[in-house]
This record gives structure tokens, C-alpha cells and sequence, in this order.
């Protein structure tokens, strides 16, 4: 009853994301158990802070796996070691925008442009997908229509489409951009529609026992109900796109970030495609983290 | 007014497979202007149903609502409704909550800071002045809930409905809340219809008690009339000899009359 009661409980910030329809990736949703786990009242001993436990641990992985890849490496001599490609890393990342013609540019170019085409596809898909996928959540005719085809369409692997997209456009760039259009396309209607029928019926009561105008039904109790599932989609889209854009780019050749390890492939210097798959990882790490942000921005809570 | 709310003839049924199945039959009540009526009986008698078709929420297969002489067609603002959970969205501040509805009410005919002053007069009939700028999230279930009356007051409604609204809370702040209740009420002359399933809060709060019986095909059993004298104090009712006479007489007809059918 007291505010004062009400203050004193644990604010519900990290549990509040879990509860949440996102589903969050391995590390993120074992971070967060733990997190909630963690007992109220710390025992009197004096410990070492939590976060720099888990910061020993994440070093500890690491350095077990920079280790064992070394003892791989110096077992044979087809993998480079740690110490080589930490070199040419240095290398390539202490001129990553240079420029020499088309196919011959720095690293940083070609992740700018594998994100770019992501950016577009995406763009595109959220476009499409959002209004298609309200549309789906709120008539049951059209949902009915459409999931025989989401049904077949999405277990597709999304490079299946790209031959469609090299006929209809004719150029590697659009066909790619296309592939990425076409992966980040389900996620996003099939999430927002779900979003938008589970509003709870206690939200539409309010809109109906005050009879509330369509626009206002839309923005002040639909949109908001629903943006947790839509960047849950997002998310999904976005790591997909991101796995998709590393084998498109690797068939249509050109520039991107995909295209250039098989570019090293056919170079034979393996030490160049070890740099470009962590160069991969971080940056999906990062896009990963940017939505979980974005999501725990627009989470509410238990009403 | 004698007739504010008219309940005439009403039923509702609902298509089943195995045809149609009676939920409310013979439904006649009528309630004066500020009159505190509550709804009693155990669950599944219909009292919400019947509740919901004052609010519009259903409409009814047989009979008519009127309310101030007019049918009662579909839900809208001249009644507050107040649900059992509160339904406070959560992506909103308490204000903004109230605004909602006050907009809705007011925003065609009063400006902006009007409007804003309706909502903080909504909340500090509530004792809530504090808290405009929380969260539902960050607020005690029995401040939501107040929440939720002052959202519903703060439309100027014809009819206040309250749908179980203290059903989801602790003993102590269900009897704060009922004792705030009765001052708003008091305060504003609403008329009030109320479903519950506490003898005692009935008792304390109404004017008349409506007892239903069970359904399938509920109607009404008998209606009580509370003569105690206001303003009601909790603690003299604890040993007031007629409050116990009609405390009793409503357990008699839930546990003695109705029990069997119900088991």
C-alpha cells in the first residue's frame, strides 16, 4: 500500500526483460538467470565482486581457447597459430579503408558494405513486414490465408531464393540485397502478428469501455502492446540476415565482407579468413547486443 | 430520479454446440440515482455477466437496459467501469492512464490544461497525487487499483461500475480501499454497482444487496435492503447488532439456500 514498501522491493529491471517474449541468445538469457538468481542479502565474508568473477571467467575461455588453437596450429602446419594471425591482424586493421580498384579494398569497406546490403534488405522487410504482419494479427482471414505459405515458405533456406533474385534483377548486388529482403521478411510478419494477438483482452476492455477511436486504439494500446514482439523479430531478422549475408556474398562475389573470405580462399592465406570469421562474430555480437539494448529500452514489466 | 438504471425482462444465452445455454433469465432491477447497489452470489451465478451488460461489454438476448431513459446499445464513456486487475496500461504514467479516458470524455469540448487538471483532481480523490508521474509497474497492487477508480470517476460517469475490484488484494488494503470507496462515493454521489463476493464488504458498502442464485439460468434470489446509517464506521459495525442480523441473513441465503444447488 505504502509507496515506501513499494520502493523498498527490487526493482524488477533485469527480470523484466526475461519475462518478455524476446528470446534472448544462450549467453544473454544464462547471464540473466544468473543474475536473478543472485541472493538478496550478500553473506557477511567479504567476496570479490560479481562482475569481476565473471570477467575472470570470460578471460579463462578465452585464453583455454587461444591455447588450445595453438596446440591445433603447432601440431600441423595447414592452420595458422595465434602469434601469426595476431600479426596480420595488425596488418590489415592498421589500414582497414584502403583502396585499390573493385575487388582489392580493406577490411573496413567490406564489412560497411556487407552491413549495408543488410541494412536495406532489412529496411525493406520491416517495411513489408510490419504493416503485413499487424494486418495478419488483426483478421483472422487474412492469418488463415497467409500461413499455409508462411508455413511452406519459411523452413527455406534463404540462398534457395537466390538464383530467383540473379534472374529478376540480373546483378549480384540487388540479388543479394534481395536474399537478405526475403530472410528477415519472416521473422518480422510472423512475430509482429503474434505481438498483436496476444494484446491482452484486458488492454482492448479499456478501449472498449471508453470507446476509444480506431487511430487511438492503434497507437496508444496495439503499437505499444506490440513493439516488444516487433524488436524480438527485428532480432531474429537481423541475426539471420547477418548469417545469410556471409554465403550470398560468398556466390555472388564482388565486395562484402563474405565475398572477400573466399577472395583469401582462393589466395590461400588462411590467416586473412581466421581475422574475417572473428572480424564476423564481433560485429554480430555487437548488432546482437544493440537490439537486446533496444529491447529492455521498450519492455514494461509486469503490469 | 426512481428508475436511473432500468434491468427489464433481461436473459442471455449463449449458442453451444449442444444448443443454446441460459446464463441470466428474468433479470428486473432498478436503481435510484446514487444508490450503492452490489451483486452477490456464488461464482458462476452471472454477476459479472450481468455486470457486463450494464457496461455494454454483452448485449443481452431477451429484455432491455436503460440507463437515464436511455437503451443501453454498446459500451461508452457515461459509465467508468473498474475491472478486477486493474488494467492500467503499462507503458503509461498513472496521469497518462487517466488522460486517456479524460481525453476521450472532455477533449472535444476543453483544452489541454483543463484536461490536465481533471486528471489531477481524478487522482487526488484517490490520494494518488503523488504518484501521477510512477508507473503502474513501480506502484502497490491496492495503488493501482486506485488508480483504476480514478480513471473511471475522472469521466464524470452516469453509472461507476466495479467489477470485483478489491477481490485481487490483501485483507488490510481491501479494508483501506472500502473505506476510500465509501468517502468517494460519499464525495461525488456516484451510483454504483458493484459484483462481489464478500458477505462483509457488501454489508458495509451498499445500499441494497442483490443475492443471486446459482446458475445455469441465474436470476435474482432476493434483495436485501442495508438501513444502516451513514457515514459507516468499520469498527462500531463490528458490534452493531443489525449489521450482524444482515450479515447473517446474506450468509443464510449463500450457504443454506443456494449451497446445495451449487455442490
Amino acid at each position: 500500500m505504502s509507496a515506501a514498501a513499494s520502493q523498498s522491493a527490487p526493482r524488477p529491471v533485469v527480470a523484466s526483460v526475461a519475462v518478455h517474449p524476446s528470446a534472448p541468445g544462450l549467453a544473454t538469457s544464462l547471464a540473466q538467470a544468473r543474475l536473478r538468481a543472485k541472493p538478496a542479502a550478500r553473506p557477511a565474508r567479504t567476496r570479490a565482486p560479481d562482475w569481476l568473477v565473471r570477467g575472470f571467467a570470460m578471460l579463462c575461455g578465452l585464453t583455454l581457447f587461444v591455447c588450445v588453437w595453438a596446440v591445433v596450429a603447432g601440431s600441423g602446419d595447414r592452420i595458422p597459430g595465434p602469434a601469426a594471425v595476431w600479426q596480420s591482424a595488425l596488418e590489415i586493421f592498421s589500414d582497414p579503408f584502403y583502396q585499390k580498384g573493385p575487388n582489392d579494398q580493406g577490411i573496413g569497406w567490406n564489412v560497411l558494405l556487407s552491413l549495408k546490403r543488410v541494412a536495406i534488405g532489412f529496411g525493406l522487410a520491416a517495411l513489408v513486414g510490419i504493416p503485413l504482419g499487424f494486418l495478419l494479427g488483426r483478421f483472422r482471414f487474412l492469418s488463415d490465408m497467409a500461413a499455409p505459405l508462411i508455413a511452406l515458405l519459411k523452413p527455406v533456406s534463404p540462398l534457395a531464393w537466390l538464383p530467383i533474385g540473379l534472374l529478376l534483377f540480373k546483378a549480384a548486388n540487388p540479388a543479394a540485397i534481395y536474399v537478405i529482403f526475403v530472410c528477415s521478411l519472416w521473422p518480422m510478419i510472423v512475430n509482429t502478428a503474434v505481438g498483436v494477438q496476444q494484446v491482452p483482452q484486458d488492454y482492448l476492455n479499456i478501449a472498449r469501455v471508453l470507446n476509444l477511436s480506431e487511430w487511438k486504439v492503434f497507437t496508444r494500446i496495439l503499437f505499444p502492446a506490440t513493439l516488444p514482439y516487433m524488436i524480438t523479430g527485428v532480432r531474429l531478422s537481423i541475426g539471420v540476415a547477418w548469417l545469410v549475408i556471409v554465403a550470398a556474398e560468398m556466390l555472388t562475389g564482388g565486395v562484402g565482407i563474405g565475398f572477400w573470405v573466399w577472395d583469401e580462399w582462393n589466395n590461400l592465406n588462411v590467416q586473412h579468413i581466421i581475422i574475417a570469421i572473428i572480424t564476423i562474430g564481433v560485429v554480430g555480437l555487437l548488432l546482437e547486443q544493440a537490439l537486446v539494448l533496444l529491447a529492455r529500452r521498450f519492455s514494461y514489466g509486469g503490469s | 430520479m426512481d428508475k436511473y438504471l432500468a434491468i427489464e425482462s433481461v436473459g442471455v444465452a449463449f449458442e453451444t454446440r449442444k444448443g443454446p445455454f441460459i446464463a441470466l433469465r428474468d433479470i428486473n432491477l432498478t436503481l435510484a440515482q446514487g444508490e450503492f447497489v452490489s451483486l452477490i452470489g456464488h461464482s458462476g451465478c452471472g454477476k459479472s455477466t450481468l455486470l457486463n451488460l450494464i457496461a455494454g461489454l454483452n448485449a443481452p438476448s431477451e429484455g432491455v437496459l436503460l440507463l437515464a431513459n436511455r437503451e443501453i446499445r454498446g459500451p461508452g464513456p457515461d459509465r467508468g467501469v473498474v475491472f478486477q486487475n486493474h488494467s492500467l496500461l503499462p507503458w503509461m504514467t498513472c496521469h497518462d492512464n487517466v488522460f486517456l479516458a479524460v481525453e476521450r470524455v472532455f477533449g472535444s469540448t476543453e483544452r489541454k490544461p483543463q484536461l490536465h487538471a481533471r486528471v489531477t483532481r481524478a487522482l487526488e480523490l484517490v490520494n494518488l497525487g503523488h504518484a501521477a508521474h510512477k508507473y503502474p509497474q513501480e506502484i502497490s497492487g491496492g495503488m493501482k487499483q486506485r488508480v483504476g477508480i480514478a480513471r473511471a470517476l475522472s469521466i464524470e460517469p452516469k453509472l461507476l461500475l466495479l467489477d470485483e475490484p478489491f477481490g485481487a488484494l490483501d485483507a488490510l488494503t481491501r479494508a483501506h480501499l472500502q473505506d476510500e470507496l465509501m468517502r468517494i462515493v460519499a464525495d461525488t454521489g456516484s451510483t454504483v454497482v458493484m459484483v462481489t463476493h464478500d458477505v462483509d464488504e457488501a454489508v458495509l458498502l451498499s445500499d441494497r444487496i442483490v443475492m443471486m442464485t446459482n446458475g445455469p439460468a441465474a436470476t435474482i434470489g432476493e434483495i436485501l435492503t442495508v438501513d444502516l446509517p451513514r457515514p459507516r464506521e468499520r469498527l462500531s459495525m463490528a458490534s452493531n447488532p443489525r449489521y450482524m442480523a444482515l450479515r447473517t441473513e446474506v450468509l443464510q441465503f449463500l450457504y443454506q439456500k443456494q449451497l446445495r444447488a451449487a455442490a
